[in-house]
């Protein structure tokens, strides 16, 4: 594992060599356009892309948070569950709040608020059980995934919960609107992506998750407080699934049991198609949002064309995943 | 959905008369739903516990286990454990996935439990003694026929599938038999998985993909909700209509309000399970015979009626 690391580290050095390693997503996303543009002239338009993007950037944001956990060796599989909790969570702390706030922004930054509070909490959770209570983070996270689910499922009472009509039109433009007909979902996945790079590149924090996913032994020997950076990682993971959702919420202004389903695999198949180990040991910030983004147009083309029938999207879909990666394989060898 | 109610009403009649005869035996039903994972089965879990906690107070020799399960495997252990354990005398089923459970439910019937069987059909005929479903190609076909009205002159058409499963397969072939020989054109089926998230996806990249669109037929009101926001984003509200299913207290809303972009709703309401565990009820209690086929109408729920489909309390 810990022979890719410096491998790649040295290859920016080279300058304008194209480095075909690194350029695997990349040429998959290329493939993937060409692919669009010769099945449906309008997959171009700016209101095709901006769909796209905006409905990936939800994945997308989850799956920079999946980064980190899965570079420094963890797994969580409790991110769409937590998503839909949070969803439901936050649309009942906004009903909840109309008759002592009125309707405006301030019911919706408290449930904002409330959201990203939540997050964090279930990040500490996970966190706190995987790193103190040393159990497997695939089984904590397969726990609180059925967890998190059944409350969501509780809460809406085995129906769906929507929030109050009023506050929905003023939480509306929080999906639908932007800055200079760029849609906020966008902006704040660019945010996100661009401080989850440094972050990951530029901190010893990032340096760190790296060591520890490598080798967790060395690491500890290196004096790395491995429990806390690993605490880290979920509550960031966490955090995020809270971003995520308040992007989510306006957009149909309601959660239920099916919120946020297979989330949790979208974000790992994003991260892992972007490079970055499963593993863990190496992970690329930019790689997960070029994964994210290739699956998100898997499933727009899929939609713009009718040569393969609707039964067969699912195989379509396997296909180019293991297309993407299949394509940094043959680079990584030779 | 007047059937139902005449249903229901002949059941508790006569249940309650029967209840006085009869000896007091006590007896046990089984009840088995799938998990809420949809609107709709959310409603089916709501009208399914509503109705035996009014049947306890009614019949008070009469004890119900009640059980939902996320998958197949789940929902036949729990029908297994309840023959073995709770010594059901009768069984009433919505089998989540009914082609892998037909056998289980066989044995249910084998061991002499009465068994009946909700919305959807086992794969063999003759298990069940009693079948109470809704009208899945009449759901299409009545769907079909509003588009017809709608757009006499024929027009671009989309439709947004559910799962690929028989019942979705049923409604699909009674649509397009019902528009078959009209300039209806269908420019293409997504399935969107009767998901909200899906419909509006799917739905957007139908808006991106045909500039010209008169109708949307989602044959199920989560997806409607989805779609309508795309809708509503690409502002093209105006241009076309849309038509659901199942008959979502948002959606007959709607309805009744006279809304322009969903005109009218599709019934097949999820309390047709309060309908089977009634009926299975009266039966066992008063001796009463309810064996053979119900099949609960798919009625077109336009302003005019949508106010006897409005239940405020019905969480679907």
């Amino acid at each position: 594992m810990s022979a890719s690391a410096p491998d790649t580290a040295a290859k920016p050095a080279r300058g304008f060599r194209i480095d075909l390693k690194t350029a695997g997503p990349l040429l998959a996303l290329a493939l993937l356009v060409l692919l669009g543009i010769t099945l449906n002239e309008n997959f171009l338009s700016y209101s095709n892309l901006t769909n796209v993007l905006a409905r990936s950037s939800f994945i997308g944001i989850i799956a920079i948070g999946a980064t980190f956990v899965i570079t420094a060796g963890g797994l969580d599989l409790s991110v769409g569950s937590m998503a839909a909790v949070i969803a439901g969570v936050m649309i009942m702390v906004m009903n909840w709040l109309i008759p002592s706030f009125g309707i405006g922004w301030s019911v919706v930054l408290a449930g904002m608020a409330s959201g990203i509070l939540l997050g964090g909490v279930a990040g500490v959770f996970n966190g706190l059980m995987i790193t103190r209570g040393r159990i497997e983070a695939f089984i904590v996270t397969l726990g609180t995934m059925g967890i998190f689910r059944s409350l969501v499922t509780f809460l809406a009472n085995g129906g769906t919960l929507s929030l109050n009509f009023n506050v929905a039109d003023v939480y509306r433009p929080v999906y639908y609107d932007g800055i200079l007909g760029v849609p906020w979902p966008i902006l704040v996945f660019a945010l996100v992506a661009i401080a989850g790079e440094i972050l990951m590149r530029r901190t010893a924090f990032g340096r760190y998750c790296a060591a520890i996913g490598s080798n967790e032994q060395v690491a500890r020997y290196s004096s790395i407080n491995v429990d806390n950076v690993r605490l880290l990682t979920y509550i960031l993971q966490g955090v995020l699934v809270g971003v995520a959702v308040l992007l989510y919420v306006p957009r149909l202004g309601s959660a239920s049991s099916t919120t946020g389903v297979l989330w949790e695999l979208e974000a790992i198949a994003g991260v892992i198609i972007g490079g970055t180990t499963l593993k863990g040991g190496y992970g690329r910030i930019w790689g997960t949002v070029v994964g994210v983004v290739i699956l998100g147009l898997i499933g727009n083309i899929l939609n713009l064309q009718s040569l393969i029938s609707p039964y067969l999207n699912g195989a379509f879909q396997g296909v180019i995943i293991i297309l993407a990666v299949l394509l940094q394989r043959e680079r990584r060898t030779s | 959905m007047k059937l139902a109610k005449t249903l229901l009403a002949a059941a508790v009649v006569v249940g309650s008369l029967g209840g006085i005869a009869v000896a007091q035996d006590k007896v046990t039903i089984g009840v088995s739903v799938p998990a809420a994972d949809h609107g709709w089965t959310g409603g089916v879990n709501y009208f399914a516990q509503q109705a035996i906690d009014r049947l306890k107070v009614t019949y008070p020799n009469v004890e119900f286990v009640f059980a939902s399960a996320p998958d197949a495997p789940k929902q036949i252990a729990d029908i297994e454990d309840m023959v073995a354990t709770r010594g059901i005398d009768a069984l009433v089923i919505l089998p989540g996935d009914p082609d892998a459970m037909t056998s289980a439910i066989k044995q249910v019937k084998d061991a002499g439990k009465f068994v009946t069987v909700v919305d959807r059909q086992l794969s063999i005929n003759g298990v069940e003694n009693l079948y109470v479903a809704g009208d899945n190609p009449g759901l299409g076909a009545n769907a079909a026929a509003y588009f017809k009205e709608a757009l006499p002159e024929g027009g671009n058409i989309v439709i947004l599938r559910g799962l690929p499963i028989p019942i979705d397969q049923q409604r699909f072939d009674g649509f397009m038999a019902g528009i078959e020989g009209t300039n209806l054109k269908v420019l293409d089926d997504e399935f969107a998985n009767w998901n909200r998230d899906d419909g509006f996806k799917v739905m957007q990249d139908f808006l991106t993909r045909f500039p010209d669109i008169k109708g949307v037929w989602t044959q199920d009101d989560d997806i409607s909700l989805g779609a309508i926001e795309a809708i509503k984003q690409a502002g093209r509200d105006k241009d076309m209509f849309i038509v659901g299913g199942a008959g979502m207290q948002q959606i007959i809303q709607a309805v009744a309000d006279g809304s322009a972009l969903t005109p009218v709703d599709v019934s097949y309401s999820p309390a047709m399970i309060a309908t089977a565990i009634e009926l299975t009820t009266a039966h066992l209690v008063s001796g009463v015979q309810v064996s053979g086929r119900y099949v609960l109408d798919s009625t077109l729920i336009t302003k005019d009626n949508a106010a006897g489909f409005l239940d405020p309390a019905s969480p679907f």
